[in-house]
């Protein structure tokens, strides 16, 4: 009964991690040439079934057979030579290689001890070559975008004798022509002979991708399906094991509840070759989208209003007064909040405790002799960990050891337990779940209502549709438009950064 | 995924652990084969023995150690420069205390003169150590250069610059009342004991008590993160220098009583390495962020307890850095990951 054109299955493993349970029986079934997605929430197992799969961590129980033979790496680098390549989610490479370097990385080809450069260089364009690209290979790959890095991750990962790929959420730093780029190079693989394993949190692309969906739950198997037979809101239930009415929408009835009383305003505000000078209201109790490109200026006007970027040009008012923020501190002390787009870098420090980190911005507001007792320290962090829905061990455990959706809420704790006046979301839902998004969001509407202002910075226009009341559309590092929420809707909004 | 950070958070603990072990094994083996070495008299009202002395003698490592774990917990860096600003803040003192012997003919007795009030010298050498510890700290928090070569500047022209201030002559102090700091007695313990106790609570309190400790560790592992969270990276990095830098001068200020001069070319020497050994042994990572004040103490101890031991032990003068190393890699691969894994089993099967 078996299929004959199975190239991978994994039975019933069994992944135990000190005090987690985190893979019960999980079986995965991958055929030849298809793109399987696996999808689930975060923490459902996806990531560790992958670190199984690649050897990186060593299961309980379960088998693994790889063109029918049994199938035990102990490392990924033992996976890799079995033919099962990984792209993990945060990509590892260097910038300041050349991208022939960074595609050959730990395997230079060497001659009597002598790297031979031209073979490194010919390879690098012949496996770029593969994937449809043609670019010049001596630059460091610093200089490229990043989905020219996830491509390059991916030829790095893509050799002759690949059998298996897999991409861990590949394009959730990307724009949608990237995303468009980097499906034609995933498409023309399997086409050769290339299965993959695709996991992504953008239902959208997993649909217009994917042939087959594995769903996990708390490290369950729920279930294998078609795609073209699975309804969207099927899957989702799936995933999240009940039905729920998706996102909260704002009620555009309402909307201009709160209106008239301005908390911020930019006027000719900007920066040399950052962004360029444009004018801004935020009311309270609105939410304010900003849509656009990667790289269209949003993140770079959201800088201004947190003093992460000083403005050299125009103005700001914040009640009506004159405010200037040469450094987050100042912003702060405002009641302004911001969720930084780079998680990683500038947002979780890793080593501090889920509490610790909790508290960080409020401690970092006061006098540093104003120090919080344990008790209430414990007392704030226990009760934002309850409220958001933060899964951890305990609110002593390391912050980086969190999955990437935790760590975002975490981060949105540390700002709610300030207090703020204005939140800046730059990119909150990047990278995390369905549930977990629609969280996040709706918390934040719900604070709207209460009267805080909120600034929604998003490459998924249908978000920023949804929750805004006013669009601000950003192009080439300048404001184009804006547009009331209630007459926008994605096209809309495409027509306006295509026309402009 | 959680697997290799769980075991993280307790790694600073199980540092302090095993040092602790050594240090203990280290006293059992005194115990056995160096006589006497447990053995506490008193004279005057005072104590003496070896473990005394391991103490009093102990106390300026003691000092530069907590200054280091700071420095090294806020920027991931160190800072070479303690050695240095021990021979400044040592010519300092003794350039302002003055070398001058004066003899009661008549009674034949020394009366004790000094050029500027004692007390004024001793502020006035500490805060000169506090602006070395500054200028380190604008180097590397405003000049962004990294800590190693920033202090790397300090630690090179400093023993020049102690020179210059003692005109390039050792100093030797007469000045009775000095001696005090470095060889004095309080409640029966040597003096230098109560300075290395009293800086050390000192710390503990502003890290513990104040939200200082939190943004150590947070700056230390994130910087930027940090900034971004509100919090004023600079400042803190400052302060952890112009801490290190005072804690040298304490440092300073003891070993220069102790020997009762200052000597530019070899006050201090060498004692960075041990600091920053002392801090590492103690559980701080040097990667910045996690660290223990406790943790160095110990560290510290344990150094000074081996020194002695290599002393009171005869162990030939040219071999004693060899086993005083080999001790220390003993420690350090205890505290590896390869011996707790190792060591992990051992205790499993035991509990089995």
């Amino acid at each position: 009964m078996a299929e004959n054109n199975v190239i991978l299955q994994m039975k019933d493993i069994d992944m135990f991690f000190p005090g987690v349970h985190a893979l019960e029986g999980v079986d995965f079934t991958l055929r030849k040439k298809e793109i399987h997605s696996l999808m689930g929430e975060n923490g459902a197992g996806k990531s560790t079934l992958i670190k199984v799969l690649t050897g990186v961590y060593k299961r309980n129980r379960g088998n693994i057979f790889l063109d029918g033979a049994d199938f035990n790496p102990s490392s990924p680098l033992e996976a890799r030579r079995y033919g099962v390549n990984s792209v993990y989610q945060e990509i590892n490479l260097c910038d300041n290689l050349s991208v022939a370097e960074n595609i050959y990385a730990g395997r230079q080809k060497t001659r009597f001890g002598k790297i031979n450069w031209k073979t490194i260089k010919d390879g690098a364009r012949e496996a770029l070559g593969r994937l449809n690209m043609n670019i010049d290979v001596n630059r460091p790959l610093g200089s490229y975008s990043v989905a020219i890095k996830q491509m390059a991750a991916i030829a790095r990962a893509v050799d002759m004798n690949s059998k298996i790929l897999i991409l861990d959420e590949p394009t959730s730093s990307l724009d949608r022509p990237e995303v468009e780029q980097l499906f034609a190079t995933v498409r023309k693989l399997r086409d050769e002979g290339l299965s993959v394993i695709f996991i992504s949190h953008f239902l959208d692309q997993v649909y217009e991708l994917c042939d087959r969906v594995t769903v996990l739950r708390n490290g369950k198997f729920i279930g294998e399906y078609q795609l073209k037979d699975l309804p969207k809101l099927e899957l989702v239930s799936k995933m999240v094991g009940k039905d729920f009415s998706i996102l909260k929408k704002r009620d555009k009835g309402e909307k201009s509840r709160g209106g008239s009383e301005v908390f911020i305003e930019a006027k000719k505000l900007g920066k040399r070759r950052t962004v360029e000078p444009f004018d801004l209201q935020i009311r309270r109790g609105e939410t304010l989208g900003f849509a656009g490109l990667l790289g269209s200026g949003r993140t770079e006007a959201a800088n201004l209003f947190f003093g992460i970027d000083e403005a050299d040009t125009g103005e700001m008012l914040l009640k009506n007064r004159k405010a200037a923020f040469k450094k987050p501190n100042d912003a702060i002390t405002e009641l302004i909040a911001f969720c930084p787009e780079d998680r990683k870098k500038n947002g979780i420090i890793y080593d501090l405790s889920v509490e610790d980190n909790i508290i960080l911005a409020m401690q970092g507001k006061e006098s540093v002799f104003k120090y919080l007792s344990p008790k209430r320290k414990a007392e704030i962090a226990a009760g934002y960990i309850k409220k958001l829905g933060i899964v951890t061990a305990g609110p002593e455990v390391p912050a980086g050891t969190l999955s990437g959706g935790n760590q975002q809420k975490v981060i949105l704790a540390r700002w709610l337990v300030t207090n703020p006046a204005l939140l800046i979301l730059d990119e909150p839902t990047r990278g995390i779940d369905v549930h977990a998004k629609a969280e996040i969001m709706n918390l934040a509407m719900t604070l709207c209502d209460e009267g805080m202002s909120l600034i929604f910075i998003s490459s998924e226009l249908e978000e920023v549709v949804r929750c805004s009341d006013r669009i601000v559309v950003m192009r080439d590092r300048k404001k184009i438009a804006e547009i009331p929420g209630e007459d926008a809707d994605e096209e809309k909004i495409l027509k306006t950064i295509a026309e402009a | 995924m959680a697997k290799k950070n769980l075991r993280f958070q307790s790694i600073a603990g199980s540092k302090v652990f095993s040092a602790l072990i050594v240090l203990a094994l280290l006293l059992l083996f005194n115990l056995f084969f160096t006589k006497n070495f447990f053995v506490i008299t008193i004279h005057d009202g005072h104590l003496f023995g070896t473990l005394i002395d391991i103490l009093n003698r102990g106390a300026p490592l003691m000092l530069l150690s907590m200054g280091m774990t700071l420095v090294i917990a806020s920027t991931g860096g160190t800072d070479l420069s303690v050695g240095a600003i021990i021979a400044i803040t040592a010519a300092m003192a003794s350039k302002l205390i003055g070398g001058n012997l004066v003899m009661d003919t008549a009674a034949g007795v020394q009366t004790y003169v000094t050029e500027t009030p004692m007390a004024l010298a001793i502020v006035i050498a500490l805060v000169t150590a506090m602006l070395l510890g500054l200028w380190n700290g604008l180097l590397v928090a405003y000049g962004k250069i990294q800590p190693i070569v920033a202090t790397l500047v300090l630690m090179v022209a400093g023993r020049g610059i102690a020179q210059l201030i003692t005109s390039g002559q050792i100093i030797t102090i007469y000045y009775g009342p000095f001696f005090f700091v470095g060889g004095g007695w309080l409640l029966g313990l040597p003096f230098a004991i109560f300075i290395a106790i009293f800086v050390f609570i000192a710390a503990q309190l502003l890290t513990r008590k104040t939200s200082l400790g939190l943004f150590i560790a947070s700056v230390g592992g994130n910087a930027e993160a940090s900034w971004y969270a509100g919090i004023n990276e600079k400042a803190v990095k400052l302060f952890s220098f112009i801490f290190c830098g005072f804690c040298a001068g304490a440092a300073g200020l003891i070993i220069c009583s102790n020997v009762k001069s200052a000597d530019a070319n070899n006050a201090g020497l060498n004692t960075e390495l041990d600091a920053i050994l002392a801090a590492v042994i103690g559980g701080t990572s040097m990667s910045g962020g996690k660290f223990s004040l406790s943790g160095s103490l110990v560290g510290a101890l344990l150094i000074q307890t081996l020194t002695t031991t290599i002393y009171a032990f005869g162990v030939p003068p040219e071999v004693s850095l060899v086993v005083k190393s080999l001790v220390v890699v003993l420690v350090c691969f205890l505290q590896s990951s390869v011996a707790s894994g190792f060591f992990g089993q051992l205790s499993g099967r035991v509990r089995a």
